[in-house]
């Protein structure tokens, strides 16, 4: 008895697939430029001290980096209708992305903060630059730019993770791989080829993440 | 209405805590041996080796960890083998921590200084002996707090389990919450749970951290 690979008979659902990806490449984007603007704000907070927000991020990046993100997404989407706040599954899966990748980059960009030399800061207010204009323009950016590619790193991750939302029947490459495998009963091709694409969307994402890095800091890099 | 006490919630869930903390240090023993053995191969001086290892540490840390479940549970039962979900939950996870251990740990061996390989080997070492008496002693104290700091994402890594059906916290959770139509609670409970046994590894990889930079501040 052996076992013959039927690859073709995944590729017959080509749309599911192409839908799919598309949906976890939005739901990772969409993750990112939000999650990244928590993690700016919440880095500010912390670096600079700002009662009472900067103890409530303190907490709020250890409650999340210590819990797993499948547990969060549950949460979000079968625990918060408790409270009357209801949501559709991707509402619930974009939210659950966003606070997830939010308290990582908090932690990432606040690395970068503190990594500021005293004498920049110094020089800036000697110039009677006020706080913000400090931040925008003289902290920020060297901040980010030297930890870019941790961010980079955990975009990915959270792009590999979102691969649970299946479980709330959001339809992104996952949930497809389960839809196609139910219909023509290759579990293995399908799962395999699936695995083979987010490779692919990773590397993708790496190399835009890189690319747009060099663009927004490219006289610093 | 099955009303089901607030006790029989968190016995089940203790239960399911310890199968997720069996799981972990299943997961993190036999995918540190694993990730030991990628990390010699890693920085072979042969070059067949290294490139082979490093495709196998890109194949895992560049796919969903949910995936590669997937694959060796439909997998196992493709060529004949009755996998149950508990050995490719144990078998996924010691592959995926392998796969980030070994790449923790040889970013900590290039971080000891080029002199000392140099100065072994002109000892008349061989690889093996410089790796055993020089390399590896010095490396283990900086590579202590990266591992720490990673077994918390193998505790967050065995919730994926749930879904190929293995029963730990994460499952556990979710039948009582179908159960006692009490999602809010159960799965605060359980985020509890993981918190309880993540955030004593978190900190106290901060602390060895501190540690290791103060004492080169010296």
């Amino acid at each position: 008895m052996s076992y013959h690979f039927d690859f073709a008979a995944v590729f017959d659902y080509d749309s599911a697939l192409l839908a799919g990806s598309a949906h976890t490449l939005l739901l990772t984007a969409v993750g990112a430029v939000a999650g990244l603007g928590i993690g700016i704000l919440g880095a500010a907070c912390r670096a600079w001290r700002i009662r009472p927000f900067d103890r409530i991020f303190a907490v709020y990046v250890e409650l999340i980096r210590n819990t797993p993100f499948l547990i969060q997404l549950f949460f979000v989407y079968f625990g918060l209708p408790s409270l009357g706040v209801r949501m559709d599954e991707w509402q619930a899966a974009i939210l659950a992305v966003i606070i997830n990748l939010g308290a990582y980059t908090t932690e990432i960009i606040r690395a970068g903060i503190e990594a500021t030399p005293r004498g920049q800061i110094e020089a800036a207010q000697s110039l009677a630059m006020t706080r913000a204009q400090i931040f925008r323009h003289v902290v920020l950016p060297p901040a980010l730019a030297k930890v870019w590619p941790a961010i980079c790193s955990q975009v990915v991750i959270v792009m590999l993770g979102t691969s649970v939302c299946s479980q709330i029947a959001a339809e992104e490459l996952t949930f497809a791989a389960n839809f196609i495998q139910s219909r023509n009963f290759r579990a293995f091709e399908t799962y395999l080829i699936v695995t083979v694409i987010y490779f692919l969307l990773a590397v993708i994402v790496r190399q835009v993440l890189k690319i747009s890095g060099q663009r927004l800091f490219g006289r610093r890099a | 209405m099955n009303q089901i006490a607030l006790s029989a919630i968190l016995s089940n869930l203790l239960e399911g805590a310890l199968w997720t903390i069996g799981l972990s240090l299943t997961a993190f023993v036999l995918g540190g041996i694993a990730g030991l053995a990628l990390l010699f191969a890693r920085i072979a001086r042969n070059p067949v080796p290294r490139r082979l290892a490093q495709g196998y540490i890109e194949l895992f840390q560049g796919t969903p960890l949910l995936m590669q479940l997937f694959i060796i549970f439909f997998g196992g039962s493709m060529i004949g083998l009755e996998i149950s979900p508990w050995a490719a939950a144990a078998l996924g996870l010691t592959l995926f921590t392998s796969a980030y251990l070994g790449e923790i740990w040889r970013g900590c061996v290039e971080s000891v200084p080029k002199g000392q390989w140099e100065a072994s080997a002109s000892l008349a070492m061989t690889h093996f002996e410089q790796m055993r008496y020089v390399i590896l002693p010095q490396t283990l104290r900086i590579a202590i707090a990266p591992t720490v700091g990673f077994s918390v994402q193998v505790v967050k890594g065995t919730a994926v389990a749930s879904i190929i059906g293995f029963v730990e916290l994460s499952k556990t959770g979710s039948m009582l919450a179908n159960a006692t139509f009490q999602p809010f609670l159960v799965f605060g409970l359980v985020a509890l749970g993981y918190f309880a046994i993540c955030y004593p590894l978190s900190a106290y990889a901060r602390i060895l951290e501190r540690k290791i930079h103060g004492s080169r501040a010296h």
